[in-house]
């Protein structure tokens, strides 16, 4: 409701207004592709091979703004090679208006939330692993949300309040595509319907404390991760069950370098005692993360990312009632991530190294990338996605046989 | 024996008449007042700022931005930057809070995945976006990093200049910088870095300096490094003090969303 009327009194603000104070154009034309190196063909080689991903991208940005407001389109026409087809994606499509203290912005939006390198909590909003897994430009993690935004501004606490009302799920990897590991056969989808009641909501208060950024955040919605429901002893079907979020972050300068805290209650509302196996469990989770620059041009960081399980017992318990296959997970699971940056020649060239490893789960992903500019308005990166682990049922262990070397080529007008 | 005494009497004054010990008190104070006339002139300042960098091949990178500085109490600012070109950064904004005697704290914004984030670089010497000047060459050094000493007096393009070295306290890329500042405005005009070989390497020059409300700008400068042969002049467009910047404007809210009325 509240975001349609912020839809009519934006309707009716910008009737008065016009854009032709000032309209830019802007884009840029790229190629992406990524190759599986692993040998190892899917079960379907007709559809991709050894592809894992083919794109030619023309982005189309028109910005505009008059008085208190103003609008930016961007659009990805996308020819994928692998499957022959085209489409066409909105990235970001919004309008601003903005007043002394408060601002709103209405449409798709990209938004970021948090303290952590790649790793999110209190960020609920949309992302698409399947992008970060075949080596597309980083910014291609994150994904639009179709929401309304209110933001509000006071020198003692500043505050933002963003309404989604259609569910937006994490993006993960096309079976037809890669190798991944799945105990059953998935038979379908249960997506939270686009009703009133399944609105999502996240707020997100914010101020400086000391040299601190810091935050406190809500959210009510859902598990963007899908939980598995069996149909049968050998078929099931995906669902996201209600969960809300409490959480804060905080990042500022600590001891000649940077430190990122952050931590969430993930409250499993649908399975408040724990004992629903098809349902993650309450887990408490944390990011700490350090990051210095070591020499000129060169920066270290360091993150460890946990979440613990809030009621392990009845998890174990409940596993007995699920058909043989689902992987158990331990009470505490958690994640070291490393990256290294070093420019050179100017910052034209720049050599990362980004990787995850996990202790419990014994697996790892590391990212090594090199990117250099080629003009001011043209950029190429290549780089490799390296997956492995202990079990092909870990999160990273699964998409051990998808090692894939990516390049892309960007020109930006 | 009293031959011996005038003689040395002769030599001590001579001495203490020589420039270099007749500025040896003030050489400090000289480098604080160019500082000051240099970095810090007028409440605040916004600019369109120009970089051209030439590589040795002559290949030209351009590099455009605005950028608003605001002085806080003592010798603390605040600095907002946004770039509008080239493609791959436009749209991004960068801000630091610049405190005297302790490291900066330094935000960045990336407009594509609308982050905010903060930065570790806090190296004082890097190089500010792939150019030849580093962020002390932009927003200033800090006065106690240095020892100051008085070398003589000279003049420059026919002006009346305090001709100053600094040693650095601390090791860092090069071990010594003799500075050219002008007399009248204590603009430095002329800088030359010494390298740990002692060979010059870099050289700093101010190669139009006007008057904009009442207070010396330096509207067009060069950073060439002698060594790679790679060269950065940087030109202020519309440069202006005394605007009315608030504290606002430095604050998450305008990192997200660029001041338009400022950045232009």
């Amino acid at each position: 409701m509240i975001y349609i009327l912020t839809m009519l009194a934006l309707l009716v603000s910008l009737s008065h207004a016009s854009y032709a104070e000032e309209i830019s154009f802007h884009g840029f034309l790229q190629g992406n592709l990524s190759a599986r190196i692993t040998g190892e063909e899917t079960n379907n080689p007709i559809e991709s091979g050894d592809f894992l991903s083919g794109e030619e991208k023309l982005r189309g940005e028109v910005t505009g703004s008059s008085g208190n407001s103003d609008f930016a389109l961007k659009i990805d026409f996308v020819h994928d090679s692998i499957s022959d087809e085209d489409r066409i994606d909105l990235r970001e499509g919004y309008i601003d208006y903005r007043s002394t203290n408060f601002d709103i912005r209405v449409g798709r939006q990209i938004i970021t939330w948090g303290a952590g390198d790649l790793l999110f909590i209190n960020d609920i909003f949309p992302k698409n692993y399947s992008a970060l897994f075949s080596g597309q430009p980083l910014e291609y993690l994150k994904i639009g949300s179709d929401a309304a935004k209110i933001s509000a501004y006071s020198d003692i606490v500043s505050a933002e309040l963003v309404i989604m009302p259609f569910f937006e799920p994490y993006t993960f990897p096309d079976p037809e595509r890669f190798f991944l590991y799945s105990p059953m056969m998935v038979k379908g989808e249960d997506v939270p319907g686009k009703e009133l009641d399944n609105t999502e909501i996240a707020i997100r208060l914010y101020r400086q404390v000391g040299r601190f950024d810091t935050s406190l955040y809500v959210y009510k919605g859902f598990y963007k991760i899908p939980g598995m429901k069996p149909l049968s002893s050998t078929e099931a079907a995906l669902f996201y069950p209600e969960l809300s979020v409490y959480g804060f972050s905080m990042q500022g300068y600590f001891a000649n370098g940077v430190l990122s805290l952050e931590g969430g209650y993930y409250d499993s509302m649908d399975d408040k005692d724990g004992d629903d196996p098809t349902i993650t469990n309450s887990t408490a989770r944390y990011i700490a993360g350090y990051s210095k620059q070591l020499w000129t041009d060169f920066t270290a960081s360091a993150q460890i990312y946990g979440e613990y399980m809030q009621e392990y017992d009845k998890y174990e318990d409940s596993l007995l009632s699920l058909p043989p296959g689902f992987p158990k997970t331990d009470r505490l699971h958690q994640l070291i991530t490393i990256r290294f940056n070093q420019m050179l020649k100017y910052n034209t060239l720049r050599l990362s190294l980004f990787s995850f490893y996990s202790p419990d789960d014994e697996d790892y992903f590391i990212i090594p990338e090199v990117r250099y500019n080629i003009t001011d308005s043209m950029w190429t990166t290549v780089g490799l996605n390296i997956f492995g682990g202990e079990d092909s049922t870990t999160f990273f262990g699964q998409l051990g046989k998808n090692d894939n070397l990516y390049a892309t080529i960007r020109f930006e007008f | 024996m009293s031959k011996y005494l005038v003689l040395v009497s002769i030599i001590l004054f001579s001495y203490m008449l020589s420039p270099a010990l007749l500025h040896a008190e003030d050489a400090t104070d000289i480098v604080k007042k160019s500082q000051n006339a240099f970095f810090y002139p007028g409440k605040d300042m916004q600019a369109r700022v120009k970089m051209t960098l030439t590589g040795k091949t002559g290949q030209q990178r351009l590099r455009e931005l605005t950028m608003l500085r605001k002085n806080s109490d003592g010798s603390d600012q605040k600095y907002f930057i946004y770039f509008h070109s080239p493609g791959d950064v436009r749209g991004t904004s960068f801000m630091v809070y610049k405190y005297s005697g302790k490291d900066d704290d330094r935000w960045l914004f990336i407009p594509a995945i609308n982050l905010v984030t903060r930065i570790a670089s806090r190296d004082s010497r890097s190089s500010f976006v792939g150019s030849d000047f580093t962020y002390e060459d932009v927003s200033g050094r800090d006065i106690e990093s240095d020892n100051y000493k008085y070398v003589r007096e000279d003049t420059l393009d026919g002006k009346p200049v305090h001709v100053i070295e600094s040693t650095p306290k601390s090791s860092t890329e090069y071990i010594k910088k003799i500075s050219w500042i002008d007399k009248a405005t204590y603009i430095p005009l002329k800088e030359e870095y010494y390298d740990v070989q002692g060979s010059l390497y870099k050289v700093f020059t101010a190669e139009k300096v006007d008057t904009v409300g009442g207070l010396p700008a330096v509207t067009k400068r060069t950073m060439s490094n002698i060594k790679s042969g790679h060269k950065t002049e940087v030109v202020f467009e519309n440069i202006s003090y005394n605007v009315g910047l608030s504290d606002d404007i430095f604050s998450e809210r305008y990192l997200r969303k660029p001041p338009e009325k400022w950045i232009k």
